[in-house]
């Protein structure tokens, strides 16, 4: 893969869309601390997988789809349903359970859906997700639709079985699955050097003869380049392509993790990385004024408030409805 | 029509891939080769390499792209050469075919067909030979339907790729070269179970090829005046407990007969909710005949000892009428 070349664009409109990409990562970071804290307070239950740290990736990755591509995450995905344009009511409410979540309060934290959007999990099974993104971009060469169906993983699946067979056959039968794998590092607590033979997680898929290359995580604007770059040649028929972000979470695995596997000198260099400081830095370097960074903030903010009002104001399931779905109701 | 139930899927597969050009199939040998058991010999030339997918052995990948593209509108058939090989796509079969839907809130189905031989009786040892298929049926979200004639192995096919859910069907490796007359090439129902021989004086309850063992256990017994009754349950997931039952209450006394075995299984399952609904319809303990609690072991005489046979059967309602 060559290197990405940016498309120009007039001076306004790269502003507005630098704030944009900074808005939509305030939006990660501040509904996740306040999901944190409903954790803290018992609104929010089961596992809570903070993405904090990792924001340009899904925020810069998702740039580069159009409405009718789709979208397979992790159990690590409030970022990417944000990023996606599901509704911080929709999530949050999801978060709490109830029926107007996005998942009607069935799946929680880490199973997020939405049609609209053609977004399909928020797969908690570490791997489960690929194969069922070949299958999507199958079903898209089948009935020759130029979509493009980004599957997103850590490089904890990299040592799944699934993740050799997808990128196999999805090299194999030329699919257009945009592989996006958010390496940051840790399986859980096992530091990559621990769990695997190779590395460099993009050798791997340029095994399987696909373009391949890894690109800075913590720079949003590096990674939309890079996932356009990688989702106009799958537009064009050239088959999957691989982008490595190399990334970090700054928070634990999940809520119960004391994190006794990493060294607080690392975290706290890879936080001098923020992805957000650092877009914050480049906009001010355009001219962009404190006093409209405080808007985003504060728009922001009323978006989380409203959407923790939402959810609190929001029903549970009735009971009798706990088959539901189960099956598809027939005619 | 004479046929075999080779040649009954062969001619539903064709007839789905014809009318429906959402259909297509795919799995490990289906097209070059012609299918493991040479189901879908002649479908590649006709329908063309898009449509008859060989794969590379990735049974996770390839199942889960069936659901993938159930998902993105397509109406895929994923043959899986063997039940015992499905254990490598359990994950995509049982974390996500089965719970998509429900997860989901309802937003997503997976209309996927996944057909997978089954069983024992050709020596091929433990690998090769087991009937996994009451575990699926314990899988809330899934259908899995066991056709044993002609006109199942034909017409349930077709029913299958109608349903909105998953359906899995499980065609009992041993049935392929029965030969028989077709009567019926249409469609059938999913939802009820079937008597096949009707009789009034112990219920069997079957499946799959052990039908054909109960059906011959039957004609022996009918010539010591004994009256069979043996019901082909057709759908292991739901459970047509109605047929079932209606055939306790008349004849008071059931065998079930199945071959996986008998630890924690559908005949299991069955056993329990006849006792739940039906106990004070009985006048005898219910008796099971299952496979031996071991592996399919490769020896002839070791797989038929290990196997429900006809004479087991016979013995099996014999008890069941204190008649030993």
């Amino acid at each position: 893969m060559t290197l990405p070349v940016a498309t120009p664009q007039p001076p306004h409109a790269r502003d507005e869309h630098d704030r944009t990409l900074l808005r939509e990562m305030v939006r990660i970071r501040r509904f996740e601390e306040k999901c944190a804290e409903l954790y803290s307070a018992g609104k929010i239950r089961g596992f809570l997988h903070l993405y904090i740290g990792e924001e340009a990736v899904a925020v810069g990755a998702m740039q580069a789809l159009e409405p009718d591509d789709a979208v397979v995450a992790t159990y690590r995905e409030h970022g990417h349903a944000l990023a996606r344009g599901i509704s911080a009511d929709a999530l949050m409410a999801e978060m709490y359970g109830k029926r107007q979540g996005c998942s009607r309060g069935r799946g929680g934290s880490m199973h997020v859906f939405d049609a609209a959007t053609r977004f399909y999990g928020g797969n908690a099974i570490v791997g489960g997700g690929l194969p069922v993104a070949v299958g999507l971009a199958l079903a898209d060469k089948l009935q020759q639709r130029p979509r493009v169906t980004a599957c997103f993983f850590g490089d904890g699946a990299v040592a799944e079985g699934e993740f050799h067979e997808s990128l196999n056959l999805a090299a194999l039968w030329k699919l257009p699955v945009l592989f996006v794998c958010e390496n940051n590092l840790y399986a859980m607590g096992t530091r990559i050097e621990r769990a695997q033979s190779e590395t460099d997680l993009s050798a791997k898929a340029r095994a399987y003869r696909m373009p391949a290359e890894p690109v800075d995580g913590m720079d949003v604007a590096a990674v939309e380049a890079s996932v356009r770059h990688a989702a106009e040649s799958i537009r064009r028929g050239e088959g999957p392509v691989f982008v490595e972000c190399r990334t970090y979470r700054f928070r634990a695995h999940s809520m119960f993790d004391p994190e006794l596997y990493r060294d607080k000198t690392e975290v706290e260099s890879w936080k001098s990385r923020d992805p957000i400081a650092t877009h914050v830095a480049r906009l001010k370097a355009a001219g962009v004024t404190d006093e409209t960074l405080a808007a985003i903030e504060r728009d922001v903010a009323d978006e989380i408030a409203r959407c923790v009002a939402f959810a609190e104001s929001a029903d549970w399931e009735p009971v009798e409805d706990l088959l539901k779905d189960v099956y598809t109701p027939r005619p | 029509m004479k046929t075999t139930y080779r040649e009954a899927v062969r001619s539903a597969l064709h007839e789905a891939l014809a009318r429906d050009p959402r259909v297509f199939l795919m799995g490990e040998d289906v097209g070059r080769y012609g299918g493991t058991y040479a189901v879908s010999k002649g479908l590649l030339a006709e329908f063309g390499p898009e449509r008859i997918r060989d794969t590379p052995l990735s049974e996770s990948t390839f199942v889960g792209a069936g659901i993938g593209a159930a998902l993105g509108g397509m109406r895929p058939i994923v043959e899986v050469m063997t039940v015992n090989f499905s254990l490598l796509a359990l994950d995509q079969i049982v974390n996500n075919a089965a719970t998509l839907r429900h997860m989901s809130g309802g937003q997503f189905s997976i209309p996927l067909v996944i057909r997978m031989a089954t069983g024992a009786g050709r020596q091929l040892a433990a690998q090769h030979a087991h009937s996994l298929e009451g575990w699926y049926a314990h899988i809330p979200g899934l259908r899995i339907v066991t056709p044993a004639t002609l006109e199942d192995a034909r017409g349930m096919l077709w029913t299958a790729l109608q349903d909105p859910d998953p359906v899995l069907i499980f065609e009992h490796q041993t049935l392929y070269n029965m030969e028989g007359t077709l009567e019926n090439g249409g469609p059938v129902d999913l939802d009820r179970a079937a008597i096949r021989r009707p009789g009034k004086d112990v219920t069997l309850v079957t499946y799959g090829a052990t039908l054909w063992k109960s059906l011959e256990a039957s004609e022996t017994l009918a010539r010591d005046g004994i009256d069979v009754e043996v019901i082909d349950l057709r759908t292991l997931r739901p459970l047509d407990m109605k047929t079932i039952i209606g055939s306790v209450q008349k004849t008071r006394r059931v065998a079930i007969v199945d071959e996986g075995w008998k630890s924690g299984s559908l005949s299991a399952e069955i056993a329990a909710r006849i006792v739940e609904s039906a106990f004070y319809d009985l006048d005898a303990p219910i008796v099971r005949v299952c496979t031996a609690e071991v592996p399919i072991p490769y020896p002839k005489h070791l797989e038929d000892a290990a196997l429900p046979q006809p004479h087991s059967i016979a013995a099996a309602v014999r008890q069941v009428l204190a008649r030993e």
